[in-house]
């Protein structure tokens, strides 16, 4: 800074040393330092080359994991072997010879810096204080951009420029924002057991194999899924379903508990004789509701632990969720299972505009 | 003619010239290398977030190489054999490509991972050493900020990260991340559609998340880091109180070589240290998981620590659905999933964000301060802080109450209602005890300025009496008590950190300990650095 500069300081006095020089130069940037001695005052003893000999081992053995590295990377076997063998160590090796040389070449140059550096402390000053003068002279250069402009006297003009900015800003945001906005529709509501063209949706496994009742034992349960082409896929990610077929004792207890869920008791029932299909999907956040425990007929989601009873329409007995799963209306066509219809209500996570 | 002899030795300082007469450099680059820095190993912790970063950037771009964000439905026929024909998303295959046929693919995924964890851990621990010491206060506010905004940006960045390669744990996040978009009241649905492109999971998800995650939001962290550096040179670091440091100065060693020279080596040794991490310690194995089916979920799905609490807020909130009519005939639904992941992380960013503003009122404080405070001497905020990391790590330990219900035979039930009761309880408990304790350690601070420290040394006197003697810190007046102010900072409480022993066990493997010599007869009072050699009791 030039208001630091002593105009009587001869930097080429040859009588200066080169560190006379140096705090000159750090007297000019605000910075005395205030003590500063070799780590080592008298050069070459035990110690000192004792510090030298461990940043010269560290330096070595950075170079030496390095060169294990590359090696290790061009000639260790590497792909991929079902089973047993050297390729599963390729990465350990790796991240060994490569961690290690990282490893040593850091402690190498903090060894270097804390042990071999001169000790220092210097004081910075902080030049903290606001300069008002300056703060006055800008002040009055921007008031006066303002002035210049005179949009204060014109007020034709305010309003011209937010007339015209306006609409160029939406029309910046439009397209950005435009492009993303697609209408929910019914999307949440439908699921693709819905029937097409008047046909019963069949209930199918992964394979798209169908299930019929006598597949599913007593106290079993099985995934299913719409068979519609994808239907197992995540093309249909809200149509998983849990099929369960209960035991007597806990089928009469749900029979007993259907006019409960008014929608469920409908058009003769949504089970079929002890047969019961519920949506997988959560109705808290939607993660596959899926570790059926089977002697308390309970349904746990392992992301945020609600729990549903099955045998009391699958009522969330604990945990954040809200809402019952949806039961799927069952029914037997061929000897095969089908759904007599799509989902009675929305599946999966509450939003909004559900009723 | 004989050719002018080429002097190596000036050439730097030629070059030098050459480069001044053009760029007139010399007064800025020297008053770079002239920079006085503080030195503290708590100032280290940025840093480490800092170089974490850095690793970021080298890492992902080489995963960009290979990584494709396509949701195209392929048939696995890669060299891992136990996935050989199993229906796939494109993603999920490059990820196990990535993995598998790429030579040091995998240590590069490995180092990704988990600097990224190392990322966030260092933003946190940095932003807490920034909240117990002051340094948030003004004129670094803007700053404080900043950092507040960096943790965010980071927490969405791991987020959209570690969604990208499709696998069954990245699938099950997304899932919950579309649930959380839904249950936004009002423009909840609209949110979803639009950023999924349609119904869950939908086409296009992967490919935006992943424009997100390798160029939007590291481009918005950088030009935030950049920011925040930029302001740290010109407002110059906080210090700790000490001899000499004032609010007006800086005590430290310049940035040329010493502090860049530390910097540098750190900067290694957390290289160094990702690096073997990534090699020797599994992380994120997407090949266990599996492609992501929406049908499919295994027990214990958790997501990154950083994320972890989220999903323990949302664990202990109760079943609270609002459902009310806006107009008759038309119900609408408020789900509870709205509370503990859409509010909660609003007020747990505007919270920090004004704390700053908050405590300058409260404490009608409006000078600018440089020297840091010590959390004793300052107990309602550190209380306030305790408080608020009690409340984030019930959270955090709710995040993961199934696996610690499996581990150690509790029932889950249990957890979750000892989380929703811990959360209300343990806040208000941490800050009482961390105020009294901050009391405490103050008093105790005065206490041996006032008659100095304990030496252990135990006298009868003769009227019977047994009394502990205090080596006094200054010359004591007539009643014993000396009268020194607390500056600030440590007072030295053990007679070692006076110099008057030498530390009893040198060594880790050989402890070299030798019997203390008998102590002298005579006492005198342990001065400031006077008396170390006469009082020193054991070997030299």
């Amino acid at each position: 800074m030039s208001t630091d500069t002593d105009v009587d300081y001869d930097v080429k006095d040859p009588t200066l040393s080169r560190f006379d020089l140096v705090k000159e130069g750090a007297r000019r940037d605000g910075v005395e330092i205030v003590h500063y001695a070799p780590r080592f005052p008298k050069p070459g003893t035990r110690a000192e080359r004792r510090v030298e000999r461990t940043i010269a081992l560290l330096f070595g053995l950075t170079g030496l994991l390095g060169l294990a590295f590359v090696v290790a990377y061009i000639w260790w076997p590497w792909e991929y072997q079902h089973g047993t063998g050297l390729d599963k160590f390729y990465n350990p090796v790796l991240g060994l010879t490569l961690g290690g040389s990282l490893a040593c070449l850091g402690a190498a140059i903090v060894v270097w810096a804390k042990k071999l550096l001169p000790e220092e402390v210097s004081i910075q000053d902080r030049h903290d204080a606001p300069d008002l003068d300056e703060r006055a002279l800008t002040g009055a250069t921007i008031m006066n951009m303002v002035d210049e402009t005179g949009i204060k006297r014109r007020p034709l003009l305010k309003g011209a420029l937010l007339v015209g900015a306006a609409p160029l800003g939406l029309a910046a945001a439009a397209p950005l924002v435009g492009g993303l906005i697609k209408k929910p529709g019914n999307i949440l509501f439908e699921t693709a057991w819905k029937p097409a063209n008047g046909n019963l949706i069949k209930v199918t496994r992964e394979d798209g194999s169908e299930v019929r009742p006598e597949d599913v034992s007593v106290g079993g349960q099985a995934t299913v899924f719409p068979g519609v082409p994808h239907g197992a896929t995540n093309q249909h990610a809200d149509s998983p379903v849990l099929l369960i077929h209960l035991r007597q004792k806990d089928a009469d207890a749900l029979r007993a508990n259907l006019k409960n869920v008014a929608v469920n008791s409908e058009d003769g029932g949504a089970m079929w004789g002890n047969y019961v299909a519920y949506s997988k999907i959560c109705t808290h956040a939607g993660c596959p509701a899926s570790l059926y425990e089977q002697q308390t007929n309970r349904l746990l989601c392992p992301c945020h632990q609600s729990q549903f009873q099955i045998t009391d329409n699958a009522r969330p007995v604990f945990g954040p969720a809200t809402r019952r799963l949806p039961m799927l209306p069952l029914t037997v066509e061929n000897g095969v299972f089908v759904a007599k219809s799509d989902f009675r209500v929305p599946i999966g996570p509450g939003f909004w505009e559900r009723p | 003619m004989k050719r002018r002899k080429i002097d190596i030795a000036a050439l730097p300082a030629k070059a030098g010239a050459e480069i001044d007469d053009r760029l007139q450099v010399s007064s800025p680059l020297r008053r770079l290398f002239n920079k006085v820095f503080p030195d503290h190993w708590s100032f280290l912790l940025g840093e480490i977030a800092l170089y974490s970063f850095v690793i970021l950037l080298l890492t992902g771009t080489f995963l960009t190489l290979w990584f494709d964000p396509s949701m195209q439905e392929v048939t696995y026929d890669g060299t891992y054999t136990p996935l050989k024909g199993i229906e796939m998303s494109r993603a999920y295959e490059s990820s196990l490509t990535l993995s598998f046929e790429v030579r040091g693919g995998l240590i590069m995924r490995q180092m990704h991972h988990w600097a990224a964890l190392l990322f966030m851990a260092a933003i946190v621990a940095h932003m807490l050493r920034v909240f117990f010491t002051g340094a948030f206060r003004k004129p670094r506010e803007l700053n404080w900020i900043i950092g507040v905004l960096l943790f965010w940006l980071g927490f969405v960045e791991g987020f959209a990260g570690y969604s990208l390669p499709d696998d069954a744990l990245s699938g099950t996040g997304l899932r919950i991340a579309h649930a959380i978009m839904l249950s936004i009241p009002v423009v909840g649905t609209w949110v979803a559609t639009s950023l999924f492109g349609g119904e869950f999971p939908g086409h296009e998800i992967l490919g935006r998340l992943y424009i997100a995650h390798v160029l939007l939001v590291p481009a918005i962290l950088l030009g935030l880091i950049a920011a925040h550096m930029g302001l740290l040179v010109k407002q110059k670091h906080t210090q700790w109180p000490g001899p000499g440091r004032t609010d007006h100065n800086v005590v430290g060693i310049r940035m040329f070589p010493g502090f860049a020279a530390k910097a540098g080596g750190f900067f290694m040794l957390v290289f160094g240290l990702v690096a073997l991490l990534g090699g020797l310690f599994q992380i994120n194995p997407v090949w266990l998981f599996g492609p992501y089916e929406a049908a499919v979920v295994s027990a214990a799905s958790q997501p990154d620590w950083y994320v972890m609490f989220l999903d323990g807020s949302t664990r202990l909130m109760p079943p609270w659905e609002a459902r009310f009519p806006l107009w008759p005939g038309h119900h609408y639904t408020l789900p509870p999933l709205f509370w503990p992941t859409v509010v909660l992380p609003g007020v747990l960013t505007m919270l920090p964000l004004f704390y700053p503003f908050i405590e300058a009122r409260f404490t009608k404080d409006k000078r600018a301060h440089h020297l840091l405070q010590r959390p004793r001497d300052v107990p309602t905020r550190t209380a306030l802080g305790a408080m608020a990391v009690s409340f984030y790590l019930v959270l955090l330990l709710s995040g993961a109450n199934d696996v610690i219900a499996y581990k150690f035979h509790i029932s889950l039930n249990a957890m979750t209602w000892a989380g929703r009761i811990g959360l209300l309880i343990v806040p208000p408990l941490a800050y009482w005890l961390t105020y009294r304790a901050c009391l405490g350690l103050q008093q105790h601070d005065r206490e041996v300025l006032a008659h100095g420290v304990e030496t252990g040394i135990i006298k009868r006197l003769p009227d019977g009496r047994f009394v502990e003697v205090h080596q006094p810190l200054a010359v004591p007046d007539a009643h014993g008590h000396t009268e020194l102010p607390y500056a600030g900072w440590v007072v030295p409480k053990k007679m070692n950190r006076l110099g008057a022993l030498v530390p009893t066990v040198k060594g880790f493997f050989f402890p070299i300990e030798e019997p203390a010599k008998p102590a002298p007869q005579e006492e005198r009072p342990v001065g400031a650095g006077t008396s170390r050699e006469e009082i020193t009791s054991s070997k030299k």
